[in-house]
Parts: structure tokens; C-alpha cells; sequence
């Protein structure tokens, strides 16, 4: 019986218990159903939150435990040598008797008693059944995997019959407990409570699980690569060693990838933040609301839109556009038509990734914007100001933090921008201050060192993990940060 | 209208002149401010239209697909010189069907068998794709061997390009990827009909290719579908329930407070720290494989929660105390309050949060890349846990691509994508507007 039959079979055992239980309330309650305490859907659920939950919980146990207790009993019995040798060693050896005892039970009854007189037959015999098995078993580990095959075999019986006692027990037991003072509806929602819980636990248990295995993998990276020399080296050189090759290390310093993250980061806030904040201010204080109602859906359409579209346009339209008109003016100015703009460049990156955050901008200053009261207008319009006046000097002062709110969160999007600089920025690492010069950015190094083969044990994909859990630190302070202002600010005028 | 009378100071009894407070220099600035207003919105919009125009007009061309349709004659002696069919099955696999199409194309345009450069240059403008084609049709119907049959097939790429004029014809033979000999041929077919656009089907249901005419966002298209499938499964529910916990049962402690703060913060979390955190703990601790939809759907699900619950809490929070009081004083308990009467009424909004939160999942490649979903899949995967793509990261593959053509399969496939993306966004609009409540 496998797994999934067997959590079938629960469920039907919980949907018997949710029709017995109800039916014995209605019984019970003898047409008058204020005779009990609650209705009788609720005693029906009851039965069958005590026949699923203590089985599946059961179940859930078993899965984890019982590899393990296998594990370390057949590793109790491996020979002394192999014990002497180092865990390592030990869990390849370990890996190949779960081959064999997988491979085992493909075999015909005469076969595997074949194999258990002469280990050098197994795996030829295990070859034509489509079992590979990585070298020549010893003669331990058949034995071994005649153990395994047996204790699994045994371990599944038992848990079969467990988890099905549990699910038949609790809904007995249950159905046994209905009686009309017996409070099921309680019993009942405070069983839902408990999984409302655990549902909002799972946002913490991200961050904890975000964290902790960016910690792990980066840990492992530190142990290889000292901090200093990543935090602090100025050249990006991972070079892949190639097969053999163990002296080529490769550089990891950190500097050139963060440079490039914030100088196109700074580049694109350079488009983003004045058109956003103009629009911004032009769709909130002037515009009618018929052209509102039109140009602020539209315009949040840009946020709406995929990056990695933004990144194919960035691509093939406007970094080939840039090269072309760079070379055009060169040659206007000098004879020579040369392009002085790269197609891949700081400015293409920046460029298009303003534009994608042009929304961000506005939206959020629009929203802040809005919420300053209109008494201050009126005094500043009052006093003889112009429309732009009052703007300058009276609403954008009084909004001024939730806009640095605004800006941060969207300079946070911009750091952790990945498709568009995957495509448009190029791959080269190097500190320089030429915007029409490719860059690179920490985002398109997570995305080159991970694709691919990878090995978790290289430094060349662990720095990946480091590199991620700086970019998230650095998102993560922003945004804070950010909220703060905004939540400080916020309740100024209420 | 009156002529203003000009004040001068030998008047006497005239209005002194006005002193020069700078209103007209501060209207002028007024004017201004308000132009920088109008010209960075219309940047923004006019930014709008050239990217959606740039993506349009390079890919509408890829519905189309250029093919030839030709008198193929299965000849016997090509197929199965040696009539070993009904013994070896194997040789219908591997006969030499690119010469069938070949030597159809010849027959058409009345080249010479003999002649080896121009029969070279005759297989290249048809599609490597002709082996499987024609080979399906004479394993489905060995009968047909020996007949001469009316077929339809892919013309190459670089012809595609050409007879759609995205090849520049003015340049050099010997710059561009056609020889004027093959344009020649070309025009001849499509004077005598045989060469035609054709609805391209093939961009909805093929696997990755190498070769752009047969390549298509099918094996895409099933994995997003299975993601967005695990998204909506996993993060409705889970989401709807955290914030039932947050918004209607959550003391105010610090635990939830930090619930809170967490949630906001994960809303902004860069994307791809999702995709390391899918491969170091799905992948890399739980053993899960690489590249299969289920893995994607779950990171998906993890990026998306956050949204969907920031979403309901907004609907949950809408749902005016009047409702909540009258259900309590009627004897429901909180539960019953909260299900029976709450959550129905904050459904709209719920509903609207989450297909806006699935959009985002579906245009959403980067933590995709880490997972493995980058891969060449050109076979269907079946259950959630082959090995799939998803449609932007197709496009970021093709985007990769260095043919012409492929620069047309991209933008027809970025169509496809902010098709699904228009749809499920007006439908999360027509949701909002039909069942909304003014409370």
C-alpha cells in the first residue's frame, strides 16, 4: 500500500465518521434539534477531525523517523572497517546498499539467491533489469540490503496498520463522546483556529526559511573565502576550475557587482523619480478627473507589465537604438561613426528600468499627495499663492517623508531588479564611471552562477548565497526604513 | 474691445503704475511647473505605447508561417530501397525523408537532379522539421508509400524571414543568410501559389526547438498552467486563512506585530531571493527535483502569499462592524460570524487580490531560472513533477537566441504572455466592478 492509497483510505474513514457522527446528533437530538448544543453538521466534522488529524499527524511522524531509524540500525551493522571510515565514505557506501535493495526487489525469487552466493553476479543481473549500480557491491552490503528491504518492508506494514488503528480508533472514540451537552462546536472551531494559525506562522516561517538556508550556504561559502576578501575585494573572478585544475581559486569581491547594482540603480531613479513625481503631482493636483481616471489605470499598466519584457525591449529596441544614435552623433562631431554607447550599458539598463518604476513612483506619491489635507491648500491659495507655489512650498514640503518613503521602497525594487539587467546590462565586472559602459549587477551574478550544473559544494555556486543574503539585507533595511517614515509621517494629519 | 489706456506720469489724476510684484514671472513659472506636469506623464504613456508598439509590430508576424505545399512523391526507392519494411519497422525511422521534400521542391521548380549546389541550396529552404513531418505520416499509413500526396510543409526559418521582408534583399548575397538564387526560387513558388502564409498553430503547441519555425511555447504553456494551478491551490487558502488569524482573531502582541511587519517586508523581498530560497531548501534539502513545475509553484506560492494577504486584509477590512455585530447578536459564534456572513462579503475583493497576484506569479521569471526551469523541454510533461519551463522564462530563452528569427518568436511569445495577462486583469476588474459593494 503506498502513501497516497493509504492517505485515501483516511480520508474516506474522516468522510464515514462526518456522515456517522451527524447522523447519530440528528438521531440523538430526536427532530428537536435545540436539544442540542450544536448543530450537527459540527459533531459529524468532530468525528472526522479525530480520525484524520491523529493519523495524518501519525503518518507525518513516520515518513520522517522511520528512514532515519532504518538508516542508523543498518549502520550499526556495517563491518568495523567500514565504520573506521569517514562518515563521508560511510554515506556512499550506505547510498549503494539502497541501490542494491532497490535493485533486489526487481529481482526474481532464484536470482537474488544467486546474487546472495555470488555478490560479483549482482550487477550484471541488476543491469538487465534497468538497475545501475555504481561499482562492485561487497559482500556486507547484499546482506545489508536484505535488511533494508525487509525492515522498509516491515516499517510499511506496521505504519499501514497504525495510521488505519488511529484513523478507525479517534473516530470511534469521537462518535462515542456525542452527546446532546457535549459542545462539538467548540471542540470543532477551535481546531480551525489552530490551523488559521499556522497559516499566518508560514510568513514568518519564510523569512526564518529565507534566512536560514541563505545563512547555511553562505556559511559554507565564508569557510572557503574569507569575509574580507568578498566584502571588501574589488575584483570578480570566479573563475569554474576547470576538471583537475585545483589551483585556480578565483576572486570574489563584492565591490564591482555592488557598484554596478547602485549606479544602474541610481541611473534608473534618475528617470523614475522626477517623471513619476511629476506625473505625480500633475495627475493629483491639476488634471481633471476624466483624464485621472484614464492616464493613472495606464500608467499602472507599466507596472503591470512583465520585466522580462521590459528587459526584450531594452534588448533589441533601445540598445540598439542608443548605439546607432551614439555612433551618428560621433560622426557628426568627428567623421568617424563610431558608436561611443554600447548596446549593453549602464544607461540601456537604467533607462528602461526607470521607466519600469515610473509607477511605483507615481502611485505611491500620488496616494501621499492626496492624503494632505486640503485646509493647507486652501490657506497657501488663500494667501495669494499660484497652484505651483502651493505645491512647491506647501503640499510637496508636507509630503515630503511619505515621498522619501515612496522612493526608498522603489530604490529597493531597483537593487533587486533581475531580468531586465540579466539582459541589458551586460556581464562584465568592473568599476568605472562610463554610463554608456556595460556593468554588472549582484542580481545577474546570483542568476549566471546558479544556472547551469551547479555542485553545492564549489565556492563558485555557493557565493551565490552570499551574494543573495547581502542583496537581501540591503532590501530588507531599505524597506524598514522605509515603512518607518511612512508609518511615522503617516498619522500626522488624522 | 477697449483700448487699454497707457498710464503715463504727465497724466495727471492717472493710476501710478502698477509696482512689478513678479506676477508675470511667477505665471510663467506656473505655466512651466504645470508643463513639466503634462510632459512627464505623456513621457510615461508615450513609453507605454512604444514598448507595447515595439513588441506588436516585431511579433504579429510570428501567427503567421510561411510553408510550401507541394506533390510529394513517397518513392519507394527513397523510403525503402530494399523492402525490408514489413520485417524492420525501424527503416520508416530513419529513411531519408528530407530528399522526399527535396526532391518535390525540385520537381516544382524543374531543377535538375544532378545539379549538387542548387539541390543543396533546394534542402535549405525547407524545414529540418519535413523528417518528422513526413516520417509521421508514412508511419501512421505505411500504405501511402509508392502514392503522390498533396503536403504542407515548413519552409526554413531564414525563408520565413525573407518572405515576410524582414531580410534586407539590398545587401550583398553573400552578407545575408539567403542567396539570390533561393529569393529567386522563392518568388517563383509564391507566383504559382504554392508558397503561402499559413495561421501558424505550431507557436501554441510545439516544444522548444533549436530551429525557430518549429518552435513553440507548448511545454511553456503547460508549465505555467501547472504553477499557476499549485499557486492557486496553495496561496488562496493559506492566505485567506492568515489573514482571517491577522485581521479578525490576532491579539495585538508583539508576535503579531512582527507577523505584520514580516509580511510587508516579504511583499518586497527581490524575487530572486525566492529562487534561492526554492533552491537551497525544495531543491537542495528536500530532495525535489530541478526543473519541475512543482517546485516553481511553490516558490511562486511563496512569493505570491504575501500579496494575496495584504489583498484580503484590505476585502476583510471593508466589511463594515454592522455586519459582524448583527451576526454575533443573532447567537452565531465568531466562526460562524466570520465564515457565513464575513468572508462571502469580502469574496470580491479576496478573488480580485489573487488573480492579480497570479498575473504577477505568471510574467515572473527570475527565481524560475535558479530552480532549473531553464531548460531545453521539448517534450510534454504530463504530471507537476517533469521537467517544464514557463513562458517568460521561454522568452528570456529566445530572447537569448541569435537568429532573426527567433527575435519574432520572442515578441510573438511576450504577446502571448500579456495576452494572459490583459485577460486575467480585466477579469479581476469586471470582478471588482460587478460585485463591489459601497458600504
Amino acid at each position: 500500500m503506498t502513501t497516497s492509497t493509504l492517505l485515501l483510505i483516511t480520508a474516506a474513514i474522516a468522510m464515514i465518521g462526518y456522515l456517522a457522527g451527524s447522523r447519530r446528533a440528528l438521531s440523538l437530538s430526536g427532530g428537536r434539534s435545540s436539544s442540542m448544543h450544536s448543530r450537527p453538521g459540527y459533531y459529524g466534522s468532530f468525528v472526522a477531525i479525530w480520525s484524520a488529524l491523529p493519523a495524518a499527524l501519525l503518518l507525518g511522524v513516520w515518513l520522517v523517523a522511520a528512514p532515519a531509524i532504518i538508516n542508523s540500525s543498518i549502520r550499526s551493522e556495517f563491518p568495523a572497517e567500514v565504520k573506521a571510515q569517514s562518515q563521508a565514505s560511510q554515506g556512499l557506501s550506505f547510498g549503494m546498499i539502497e541501490g542494491i535493495a532497490r535493485g533486489m526487489r526487481a529481482l526474481s525469487a532464484e536470482e537474488a539467491a544467486q546474487a546472495e552466493r555470488n555478490p560479483a553476479d549482482l550487477r550484471n543481473l541488476m543491469g538487465a533489469r534497468g538497475v545501475a549500480i555504481a561499482g562492485d557491491p561487497e559482500a556486507y552490503m547484499i546482506k545489508a540490503a536484505n535488511d533494508l528491504n525487509t525492515m522498509n518492508a516491515r516499517s510499511n506494514l506496521l505504519r499501514n496498520i497504525a495510521v488505519l488503528l488511529v484513523a478507525v480508533g479517534g473516530a470511534a472514540l469521537a462518535y462515542r463522546l456525542i452527546a446532546p451537552r457535549f459542545r462539538a462546536r467548540n471542540r470543532v472551531e477551535s481546531v480551525i483556529l489552530a490551523s488559521l494559525v499556522v497559516a499566518s506562522s508560514i510568513a514568518i516561517l519564510t523569512t526564518v526559511g529565507i534566512i536560514a538556508s541563505m545563512l547555511t550556504e553562505a556559511t559554507h561559502f565564508f569557510a572557503r573565502v574569507p569575509a574580507h576578501e568578498f566584502f571588501f575585494g574589488t575584483v570578480w573572478d570566479p573563475r569554474f576550475a576547470a576538471a583537475g585544475a585545483t589551483a585556480s581559486e578565483g576572486q570574489f569581491g563584492l565591490i564591482p557587482l555592488l557598484l554596478g547594482t547602485l549606479y544602474i540603480g541610481f541611473v534608473a531613479m534618475l528617470f523614475a523619480v522626477p517623471i513619476g513625481l511629476f506625473a505625480a503631482i500633475y495627475m493629483s493636483e491639476y488634471a481633471s478627473q476624466r483624464v485621472r481616471s484614464i492616464t493613472k489605470p495606464l500608467l499602472e499598466v507599466l507596472a503591470g507589465i512583465p520585466t522580462i519584457v521590459y528587459g526584450f525591449f531594452a534588448l533589441t529596441t533601445v540598445g540598439p537604438f542608443l548605439r546607432d544614435i551614439s555612433s551618428q552623433i560621433h560622426g557628426l562631431a568627428t567623421g568617424d561613426y563610431s558608436n561611443f554607447i554600447q548596446a549593453q550599458s549602464v544607461l540601456t539598463a537604467g533607462f528602461v528600468m526607470g521607466i519600469m518604476l515610473i509607477p511605483y513612483v507615481s502611485s505611491l506619491s500620488d496616494d501621499i499627495i492626496t492624503a494632505v489635507p486640503r485646509a493647507l491648500r486652501d490657506g497657501s491659495l488663500g494667501l495669494g499663492a499660484t497652484r505651483s507655489e502651493t505645491i512647491k512650498r506647501v503640499v510637496l514640503p508636507a509630503a515630503l517623508p511619505g515621498i522619501v518613503g515612496a522612493i526608498l521602497m522603489t530604490a529597493s525594487r531597483a537593487i533587486g531588479e533581475t531580468m531586465i539587467v540579466v539582459l541589458a546590462a551586460g556581464v562584465a565586472a568592473r568599476i568605472q564611471l562610463n554610463p554608456f559602459e556595460p556593468m554588472t549587477t549582484v542580481t545577474v551574478k546570483i542568476v549566471s552562477q546558479l544556472t547551469g550544473d551547479l555542485e553545492f559544494t564549489s565556492p563558485q555556486t555557493l557565493v551565490a548565497f552570499a551574494l543573495g543574503i547581502t542583496l537581501f539585507i540591503i532590501t530588507l533595511c531599505l524597506n524598514i526604513y522605509a515603512l518607518y517614515i511612512v508609518r511615522k509621517y503617516r498619522e500626522q494629519y488624522e | 474691445m477697449s483700448q487699454v489706456v497707457t498710464p503715463t506720469a504727465t497724466v495727471p489724476g492717472a493710476r501710478t503704475p502698477r509696482r512689478d510684484i513678479g506676477l508675470k514671472k511667477r505665471y510663467a513659472a506656473e505655466r512651466r511647473f504645470r508643463a513639466y506636469g503634462i510632459a512627464a506623464l505623456s513621457f510615461g504613456l508615450i513609453f507605454l505605447f512604444v514598448l507595447l508598439w515595439s513588441v506588436v509590430s516585431k511579433g504579429y508576424t510570428a501567427f503567421q508561417q510561411t510553408g510550401v505545399t507541394l506533390a510529394v512523391e513517397f518513392s519507394e526507392k527513397i523510403i525503402d530501397p530494399q523492402n525490408q519494411r514489413a520485417s524492420n519497422p525501424q527503416v520508416l525511422l530513419t529513411a531519408n525523408y528530407p530528399v522526399l521534400a527535396r526532391n518535390a521542391l525540385a520537381n516544382a521548380l524543374g531543377v535538375a537532379q544532378n545539379d549538387r549546389a542548387k539541390q543543396k541550396e533546394l534542402g535549405q529552404m525547407l524545414s529540418d522539421g519535413v523528417r518528422s513531418q513526413l516520417r509521421d505520416m508514412v508511419v501512421a499509413d505505411p500504405s501511402i508509400i509508392g502514392k503522390t500526396k498533396t503536403v504542407t510543409l515548413l519552409a526554413a526559418g531564414d525563408i520565413d524571414s525573407a518572405f515576410k521582408g524582414q531580410i534586407n534583399l539590398s545587401v550583398p548575397q553573400e552578407n545575408r543568410k539567403v542567396s539570390d538564387q533561393q529569393v529567386g526560387w522563392m518568388n517563383k513558388l509564391a507566383e504559382a501559389g504554392a508558397l503561402a502564409k499559413h495561421f501558424n498553430t505550431g507557436i501554441f503547441f510545439n516544444g522548444a526547438s533549436s530551429r525557430p519555425e518549429a518552435a513553440g511555447v507548448g511545454v511553456a504553456l503547460i508549465g505555467s498552467f501547472y504553477m499557476m494551478l499549485i499557486v492557486l491551490v496553495l496561496s488562496l487558502p493559506i492566505g485567506v486563512a492568515a489573514s482571517i488569524y491577522l485581521e479578525e482573531f490576532a491579539p495585538k502582541n508583539r508576535f503579531t506585530d512582527l507577523i505584520e511587519v514580516n509580511i510587508n517586508n516579504l511583499a518586497a523581498v527581490p524575487s530572486i531571493v525566492y529562487g534561492l530560497l526554492g533552491l537551497a531548501v525544495f531543491i537542495n534539502f528536500m530532495g525535489l527535483p530541478r526543473s519541475a513545475s512543482l517546485v516553481g509553484g511553490f516558490v511562486l506560492t511563496l512569493m505570491t502569499l504575501p500579496t494575496i494577504i495584504i489583498a484580503t486584509r484590505a476585502a476583510l477590512k471593508a466589511v463594515p462592524p454592522s455586519i459582524r455585530a448583527a451576526a454575533l447578536g443573532l447567537g452565531a459564534s465568531k466562526m460562524q460570524t466570520i465564515f457565513h456572513h464575513v468572508l462571502p462579503l469580502a469574496m470580491p475583493g479576496i478573488l480580485t487580490g489573487t488573480i492579480i497576484g497570479l498575473a504577477h506569479a505568471l510574467g515572473e521569471t527570475a527565481p524560475l531560472l535558479l530552480i532549473g526551469m531553464v531548460a531545453f523541454v521539448a517534450n510534454f510533461p504530463t504530471t507537476p513533477m517533469d521537467p517544464s519551463t514557463a513562458l517568460p522564462v521561454q522568452i528570456y530563452m529566445w530572447a537569448n537566441e541569435a537568429e532573426r528569427a527567433f527575435v519574432e518568436r520572442t515578441s510573438g511569445a511576450i504577446i502571448i504572455l500579456l495576452l494572459f495577462l490583459i485577460v486575467m486583469n480585466v477579469g479581476a476588474i469586471l470582478l471588482r466592478r460587478r460585485f463591489e459593494r459601497r458600504w
